[in-house]
């Protein structure tokens, strides 16, 4: 039972810390411009895939720096030639404007690297056991990930709190005319902030993609989680970010390992359900089966009771 | 957006323009009624396209009631569709089990399907527009679809739920088995529910929805609750899309978990918004636009989900009002006599338009045949050309094809510009007059 939970413990936080690496430049895109940005987890899934390209032609070290300048140019050239002119027609037209992006991301991937998903193996330099717990290996490249994670986290918070840029863009979050009015060039923060946020998904992409499997339907499976966990964290907030990233981490980790349904605990606690009743089946599913749908759950339960998230400090 | 809607409600309230719409809807279920008979499309892949956009234009135009009207962006509007399409398949289940009821009111309860499951739903996401509603609809659909992998007895699982819609009560002898029966059942309940929809929009509920959309602390200093407003626009929409989703399980006596996905629900946004959310008929243009092309396209190219990403953005950046406001916007310089020197400035853009595609299109369709069908060759034909992509001509032509081609198409702007500058003027100086 200690072994399960530790392990598990131990792979939920890797999971979320790589939520958070997602999720840290999504909650400042979106709280600044008020765009839900769909194409965020493209851009992710842009990050894997130049990141196994410039691997292959290079090598891993250099892949880890360029991958995500890459991504990061990319993120200012779609806030710069795209959602600029779309922003006149409302957040409507902006979110579309990422939606249709995010299936051309898709599409555009697919048709330089295939359908299928790409053999994109640890690189070596970081393909070795870090320390063994119970038995369990613990790879190299997960602490590494972590250790990106939270310079991350650390680097963002000290740029936002300890500079002048991290004062003008907290400024301009909520403020953005008298940002403008004091003579700070509010168009150019919005492009710094897309281009950093996006370098931030980009660089996640690149330690990700050891994650999950590099395939264009990659974006489309980690995207709405990612979503769920700036809702939780609540807008605009890094620390909400990294509590939600950890929350739904752990949560998923640990509901996979559950094998008991409502039914079980029913049956312990002595409450007797009809064979023929018709919940049931819904009743008898197993909380490793439910496991996918729990972020949903909460994000939704999280709209509904507090649309601000647990450190937001205003709705969504 | 708002602007084209008083537009479109200004001249419908015109006298003379009553009989027009009357017109109008007399001359579209003559079409219905035509259509499946015009040589092309009187064959049973002809007709079995017309149904699939007849449930298609049933579907955007319910889509539409939120984004369009009511200003409500939705990405799980698929929930109500299948939803009410596995009511209506199980409900098909029980007419082949010998209820006596015929297969022609199946639509109706997948509507009522719908309608429950739109009620239950949007009496908590409705309370909040704008990008909470959005999300929380997306989470909502997200549920639905694993939901419906976990629930077997009601979703059928992988499988789906199938049922058979010839053993039925027959109605007036038609037992729906043919696809042209088939059709004409979907184009009755297409019509009507169109006809239904545009009622809903002219009456004060569906004006408030229009209020709601452009000034939601407005419409309830008037003494409306946007809230409530909201959730009626959302089960209206909600009925709608179950009567689609009915329509469905009855042209393919299956309905499986594809029904309540998340790609469904982004079709109906494509198709709402490439036709057009600020008209009324926008959706349906859309619906039979992309059908054809999932239809025709899918055959020729297995690009054909990237042109369709390409159509939506340039929709998005350069025509926000979609197909139909670009129609619209046509239909008051038809009369000037500038109007030639606008189809002239179009015929010159066109043809660079042409050159910059069939390059793009060269370039793309190399590109995938590569990556995606790799046992296939470097062989490749396209248009009238033998192409080969291992050789650096190919691409070298295709490249630049689509940069000399997009050079010329904005150079072309200015006669298109011009053509347009005469005809305003001149509506201008004519509007002058009449004062």
């Amino acid at each position: 039972m200690l072994e399960l939970t530790l392990v598990s413990l131990l792979n939920g936080v890797v999971y979320g810390l790589l939520l958070f690496m997602l999720s840290s430049g999504l909650t400042l895109i979106w709280s600044m411009m008020g765009v839900l940005n769909f194409a965020h987890a493209s851009v992710f899934m842009l990050g894997a895939y130049f990141s196994y390209q410039i691997g292959r032609w290079i090598g891993f070290w250099p892949a880890l720096v360029i991958a995500p300048i890459l991504c990061g140019l990319i993120g200012a050239a779609i806030e710069r030639y795209g959602l600029r002119h779309v922003h006149k027609g409302g957040h409507s037209a902006e979110i579309l404007f990422t939606f249709g992006l995010a299936y051309l991301i898709e599409e555009f991937v697919t048709m330089i690297w295939g359908r299928h998903p790409l053999s994109n193996p640890v690189p070596p330099a970081i393909d070795f056991s870090l320390f063994q717990i119970f038995g369990t290996e613990f790879p190299a490249y997960k602490g590494l990930m972590m250790l990106i994670s939270v310079a991350m986290f650390v680097f963002l918070w000290l740029a936002l709190k300890k500079t002048r840029i991290g004062l003008v863009i907290q400024a301009a979050l909520t403020h953005p005319n008298a940002v403008a009015a004091l003579g700070h060039n509010v168009p150019a923060v919005f492009v710094l902030v897309f281009a950093l946020g996006s370098a931030l998904a980009g660089l996640a992409g690149v330690i990700g993609g050891f994650a999950f499997l590099t395939q264009p339907s990659l974006a489309n499976t980690v995207g709405p989680i990612v979503f769920v966990v700036v809702v939780l964290g609540g807008l605009g907030s890094l620390a909400g970010a990294f509590i939600a990233s950890m929350l739904i981490g752990i949560v998923q980790t640990f509901a996979v390992a559950i094998d008991y349904s409502l039914l079980d605990l029913l049956q312990a606690l002595d409450v007797g359900v009809s064979a023929t009743s018709p919940l049931r089946e819904f009743y008898s599913i197993k909380v490793a089966q439910a496991a996918p749908i729990l972020p949903y759950l909460l994000l939704v339960i999280m709209l509904i009771v507090r649309p601000r998230g647990l450190l937001g400090t205003r709705d969504v | 957006m708002s602007g084209e809607a008083t537009a479109f409600s200004l001249a419908s309230t015109g006298v003379g323009s009553r009989l027009l719409r009357y017109k109008f809807w007399l001359a579209a279920a003559a079409l219905l009624i035509v259509l499946p008979h015009v040589p092309g499309l009187d064959g049973s892949f002809g007709r079995s396209l017309l149904s699939q956009m007849g449930i298609a234009a049933v579907f955007a135009l319910s889509y539409n009631l939120l984004l369009g009207h009511t200003g409500l962006l939705s990405f799980g509007h698929a929930v109500y569709f299948g939803l009410g399409g596995y009511v209506a398949i199980h409900f098909m289940k029980l007419l082949n089990a010998g209820l006596p009821v015929p297969i022609a009111v199946v639509p109706l309860v997948g509507g009522l399907g719908g309608l429950f499951f739109a009620l239950l739903f949007g009496s908590v996401t409705t309370k909040k527009g704008g990008t909470i509603f959005a999300l929380i609809t997306l989470g909502i659909g997200e549920l639905v679809y694993a939901a419906s992998f976990l629930l077997h007895g009601f979703f059928g699982g992988e499988e789906g739920i199938t049922a058979n819609r010839v053993r039925a009560l027959p109605l007036f002898g038609l037992r729906f088995g043919p696809q042209i029966q088939v059709y004409y059942l979907i184009a009755f309940w297409a019509f009507v529910a169109a006809a239904l929809l545009y009622a809903f929009t002219r009456t004060p509920v569906g004006r408030m929805c229009n209020a709601v959309r452009d000034n939601p602390e407005r419409a309830e200093f008037v003494g409306y609750n946007p809230r409530y407003v909201r959730l009626v626009a959302f089960v209206v929409a909600g009925f709608f899309a179950g009567v689609a989703g009915g329509l469905h399980a009855i042209n393919y006596e299956i309905v499986a978990a594809d029904a309540v996905g998340m790609l469904r629900s982004g079709t109906a946004l494509i198709m709402a918004y490439i036709g057009g959310i600020g008209h009324f008929i926008g959706p349906v243009l859309g619906a039979v636009v992309i059908t054809w092309l999932q239809v025709n396209l899918s055959d020729y190219t297995h690009a054909w989900l990237l042109y369709l990403g390409l159509f939506f953005m340039a929709i998005i950046l350069f025509a926000p009002g979609g197909l139909a406001g670009l129609i619209m916007m046509h239909a008051p310089i038809v009369r000037t006599r500038a109007f030639p020197r606008v189809l002239a400035g179009y015929a010159v853009a066109l043809v660079p338009a042409i050159v910059a595609a069939v390059g793009a299109s060269i370039l793309i369709e190399m590109s995938y045949q590569l990556a995606t069908h790799p046992e296939l060759g470097t062989k490749i034909r396209l248009y009238w050309m033998d192409l080969d992509a291992a050789t650096p001509w190919s691409w070298a032509g295709g490249a630049v094809l689509f940069a000399a081609g997009a050079v010329l198409f904005r150079l072309s702007w200015p006669f298109v510009a011009r053509g347009w500058q005469r005809a305003t003027a001149e509506l201008k100086q004519s509007a002058g007059g009449v004062q």
